[in-house]
């Protein structure tokens, strides 16, 4: 019972009632965490009292939703009535919102249950989940390695199968980055997909929620409960939801992927770029047409997303001050103080280091000369892939230039680690979809990511690749060695 | 001493009166307990997100066509960015390069002269909550925060404080016609910041120019004007420099006392808010919003001249407010005189208002009473002197219909000419020397035999009636012709 459909069915059989599957998701966090430090926290209470409504429900014959009784991890970034969030800051210890993002209360909806809030980058700012106030989490493949980040905490739960499912939050590759590099599957919806209402702002023009399991078809069942118009945010889209689980009886027949020529460059770790490669021939192989295509602005990319994620941050986390909630610096006297020290002690030095970034970027006297220039950058990035897009359906490229790094290697190198996002800033940049699928293991046994991309609000073509990918290889299917052993059986309690 | 002119630019904020605020669903409302309006989205809590009120933003196009600024198709909301503890979010989301409109105008009218005063900008932007210090400790109430706020910027192009004055009269009637405002200055739904520079008269470069914040009347704004004027006029008589500062309006002293100087300004780093998206107004749109703009005071008083034959001085109070105005329309619809109508709400109505301190809303005689009450005054049913002294006063107090009244008491006129004639005789024959005085040309003596017949009606007699009866019976009966 590891996959979305596994416990699904295990729960609409009969075979585990919402209680053993929250119970076992518990046991599995206990049994494997301490390893990885994925989880900051669990409230066992609250996630058995929603289990035990659901099986009452479906004991009193109520369809308790689709979703029924399957254990969810929620990336500490996006709100749960009454449930700490911290966003892995200091700065928002003890915060406990007082209402639900709009996803939660669409998951709660449809049945699934949040089991436990995952590790991340303070903020989702960083790569490697190394930039977290409360622990360090490590990679379930190698726990000298990082696990990729923003969302480490929620890839490294899904890889070493203690959830079947979590929810992270992708601004420049957060979802992707970190799906590959733990060898999950991960999706970042179009811009305007999933409501942002409930997610703490990072840099709002680029967040986006979206959903991290072990295989794509399992993602085609979360999706239609995670996608749609929301009215509390003026960005959601107002589009219809397709019916995305039907995108996984297509094949790849007459489906033309693209391959950008600038997105194999020097600093592509030789053993990802010969995964993506072959992933190429066997797609070419099963009825998919490659071409190379090129999108000229690749180069501008890390540049241009470093300027106005910091921008939009500098401002978005103005708001954590000690004054209205969250975490205070003690000795402060006056206003001026309580600024000051709240804020130079509460966020980390990434967190900071970008604020700074962002605060310099819109100054007065600067602003042309870097905010407005990334904004027209932005828009020709965006034409790039709306050119690529008017002849290819998808576009083909690695998630990251490299597997996991170790622990520690690039923290005291931030442009190094803003080098891991190179091939998903531009997705964000562009607000296209995508979704990353192992594609491939190096020699030291560490997953590699497949990217594809797909145009604005065509996550079923994203569906439909990623899953003939799924149907052709297995790589999805392996194990991390923190749990070689499969958990086959639920736990059941009398 | 050189004669130095003052350049004056107003800064005005308008809260808008819907029923919910700029970006969240909570009660726009004045006045409730603190911390009671508020919500995940203008307490800014992390993840929370502003949608925009389509009800503020179509009120701030409708001013800005009325003020008529143009208005292009595409708008933005911006981010102001500063700390402050009644700013939630840190920031303010206001509009900085795209306003609604921009380049309008609005008419003024000083000791007989009228003047266009140019109207920079107006835009759209969410009020801060509010901070009330207490002694050991300050209180933050967000009730307030997110509150639809217009700013509207004046040109540098009011000279005086007189003018001033005017523009601020001018500018709070627009609002209060287009609906879109309470424009009470005591709950602070508007509020003036003013600019103020002098030069050398006849010189068209500007000096240098200080703020004043903290005026809570439109007199006060003009007392803080002129106290500037004075100030500023004596340092540069001296040679002495402004300094480019913030100054507040102490209206105790009618001073104003420097705030901070302009050094410490912010660097608000503006940017479009990316949690808000463009706006665009079609213009389809446009067109109908200015097709339903209601008539501007000044359309309103002339027409109430040429159509209702009012004097242009009772048209411009009768038009002062648009509650009375359409409260005068409304009793002319009900069947009044206009002039009689004019007159009646100009004198009588608004004094009573004035001494009740009640608001033509709160009037308890509505329009069809007041109709009745003139029109029962005018038929001679009822003398003017008790509509005025009893009838008016009963309805206006209790909102009852005047004919009630005047059944109640007894009021109603005695109209009949076979009642009065007998009076008439009656009186004379009781007043035998009357005859002999009127024959000895004292006319003066008719009033006794008035006054007689007024005693026997009970002061019922219609009075001019009784009169023109009194001499068609000296005329006929006594062959004495007083008229004439």
């Amino acid at each position: 019972m590891e996959t979305v459909r596994e416990w699904l069915n295990a729960l609409r059989t009969g075979e585990c009632s919402a209680r053993d599957a929250v119970t076992t998701a518990l046991e599995r966090i206990r049994t494997v965490d301490p390893q990885l430090q994925a989880v900051i926290a669990i409230d066992p209470e609250r996630a058995l009292a929603q289990a035990d409504t659901i099986d009452r429900q479906r004991a009193g014959g109520e369809d308790p939703g689709p979703l029924a009784g399957l254990p969810i991890g929620i990336k500490d970034v996006i709100c749960e009535k009454d449930v700490e969030c911290t966003c892995a800051s200091q700065i928002l210890k003890g915060y406990r919102p007082p209402y639900d993002a709009t996803v939660i209360t669409m998951l709660r909806r449809a049945g699934a249950i949040p089991v436990a809030r995952l590790n991340m980058d303070e903020f989702a700012m960083g790569s490697s989940t190394d930039h977290s106030a409360f622990a360090i989490t490590r990679n379930p493949w190698d726990t000298n390695r990082i696990p990729g980040g923003s969302s480490g905490g929620s890839a490294a739960a899904v890889a070493a199968r203690m959830l079947p499912c979590a929810l992270g939050s992708d601004t420049g590759g957060s979802i992707r980055q970190p799906a590959a590099l733990c060898g999950v599957t991960g999706l970042k919806p179009t811009y305007g997909r999933v409501s942002r209402y409930g997610l703490v702002a990072y840099a709002s023009s680029l967040d986006q929620i979206g959903p991290l399991a072990l295989t794509v078809e399992d993602i085609a069942l979360l999706l239609p409960h995670l996608a749609g118009h929301d009215p509390h945010d003026a960005t959601s889209a107002n589009l219809p939801v397709p019916n995305y689980p039907a995108a996984l009886f297509q094949d790849l027949r007459g489906v033309r992927l693209g391959v950008p020529k600038e997105y194999f460059i020097a600093g592509l770790d030789p053993a990802v770029e010969t995964a993506v490669r072959s992933a190429l021939h066997l797609f070419a192989r099963n009825g998919a047409d490659c071409v190379e295509i090129s999108l000229p602005h690749t180069e501008y990319a890390i540049a241009t997303y470093y300027i106005i994620a910091t921008a939009e941050a500098s401002s978005n986390l103005a708001r954590y001050d000690g004054i209205h909630y969250g975490w205070r610096a003690p000795e402060s006297t006056t206003l001026d103080e309580v600024y000051s020290h709240t804020r130079r002690r509460g966020f980390g030095e990434e967190v900071i280091r970008r604020i700074i970034l962002g605060t310099y970027v819109l100054s007065s006297g600067y602003y042309d000369a870097y905010y407005l220039k990334a904004l027209k950058v932005r828009t020709l990035i965006r034409q790039d892939f709306t050119r690529a897009f008017d002849t290819v359906d998808a576009i083909v490229t690695p998630t990251s230039p490299t597997p996991a790094f170790a622990l520690g290697e690039k923290l005291n190198d931030p442009l190094q680690m803003y080098l891991s996002d190179i091939f998903t800033v531009s997705v964000n940049l562009a607000g296209i979809p995508g979704l990353s699928v192992p594609c491939g293991f190096s020699p030291d046994g560490l997953p590699i990511g497949l990217q594809i991309l797909a145009k604005p609000f065509d996550e079923m073509m994203l569906l439909r690749v990623g899953h003939a990918w799924q149907q052709l290889t297995d790589f999805h299917l392996r194990r991390p060695p923190v749990c070689a052993t499969s958990f086959s059986r639920p736990t059941t309690h009398a | 001493m050189p004669d130095f002119a003052p350049v004056i630019g107003l800064e005005v904020h308008v809260q808008l009166n819907t029923a919910t605020k700029m970006f969240c669903a909570c009660p726009n409302r004045f006045g409730d307990p603190p911390n009671t309006n508020v919500c995940p989205v203008c307490l800014g809590l992390p993840g929370a997100l502003p949608v925009p009120n389509a009800a503020a933003i179509e009120a701030a196009v409708k001013a800005a066509l009325y003020l008529n600024c143009s208005v292009s198709s595409f708008s933005k909301f911006d981010r102001k960015n500063y700390f402050y503890p009644d700013l939630p979010k840190a920031y303010q989301i206001s509009q900085y390069d795209l306003p609604i409109g921009t380049r309008g105008s609005l008419e003024i009218e000083v000791s007989g002269t009228t003047r266009r005063i140019g109207i920079t900008r107006i835009h759209l932007e969410e009020d801060a909550g509010k901070l009330v210090h207490a002694p050991g400790a300050s209180l933050v109430d967000l009730n307030r925060a997110g509150t639809p706020l217009l700013e509207i910027v004046s040109a540098p192009e009011i000279f005086s404080p007189e003018e001033a004055y005017a523009y601020l009269s001018s500018l709070r009637l627009l609002m209060l016609y287009l609906g879109i405002s309470n424009c009470n200055m005591e709950e602070g739904s508007l509020r003036c910041d003013a600019n103020i520079s002098l030069r050398p008269a006849g010189s068209s470069t500007l000096g240098t120019k200080v703020e004043i914040k903290n005026l809570n009347s439109f007199k006060g704004v003009q007392k803080a004007l002129a106290f500037e004027i004075k100030r500023q006029s004596s340092l540069l008589a001296t040679g002495t420099p402004i300094v480019q500062e913030t100054r507040l309006y102490d209206a105790a002293t009618d001073k104003t006392l420097s705030m901070r100087s302009k050094e410490e300004a912010h660097d608000y780093r503006y940017f479009p808010d990316p949690d808000l998206v463009p706006m665009t107004f079609s213009p389809e749109y446009l067109a109908r919003l200015r097709d339903n703009l209601p008539e501007t005071p000044q359309h309103r008083a002339q027409r109430f001249v040429s159509a209702f034959g009012l004097s242009q001085y009772d048209a411009t109070v009768l038009t002062s407010d648009p509650a009375l105005a359409s409260y005068f329309e409304d009793t002319i619809a009900a069947g009044a005189s206009p002039k009689l109508a004019a007159n009646w709400i100009a004198n009588n109505l608004l004094s009573a208002l004035h001494q009740t301190s009640t608001s033509i809303g709160a009037c308890k005689i509505r329009p069809p009473q007041l109709a009745a009450l003139i029109n029962l005054v005018e038929t001679g049913t009822l003398s003017s002197t008790s509509a005025k002294t009893v009838v008016f006063p009963a309805v206006f107090e209790k909102g009852i219909d005047p004919n009630a009244v005047v059944a109640e008491m007894g009021l109603a006129q005695v109209s009949d000419t076979t009642q009065i004639d007998q009076w008439v005789v009656d009186a004379i024959r009781a007043n035998p020397d009357v005859l002999d005085s009127l024959r000895k040309g004292k006319v003066k003596a008719v009033a006794k035999l008035v006054g007689s017949v007024m005693q026997m009606s009970r002061g019922k007699a219609n009075a001019a009636l009784v009169s023109q009866r009194i001499a068609a019976i000296l005329k006929d009966m006594h062959g004495i012709e007083i008229s004439g």
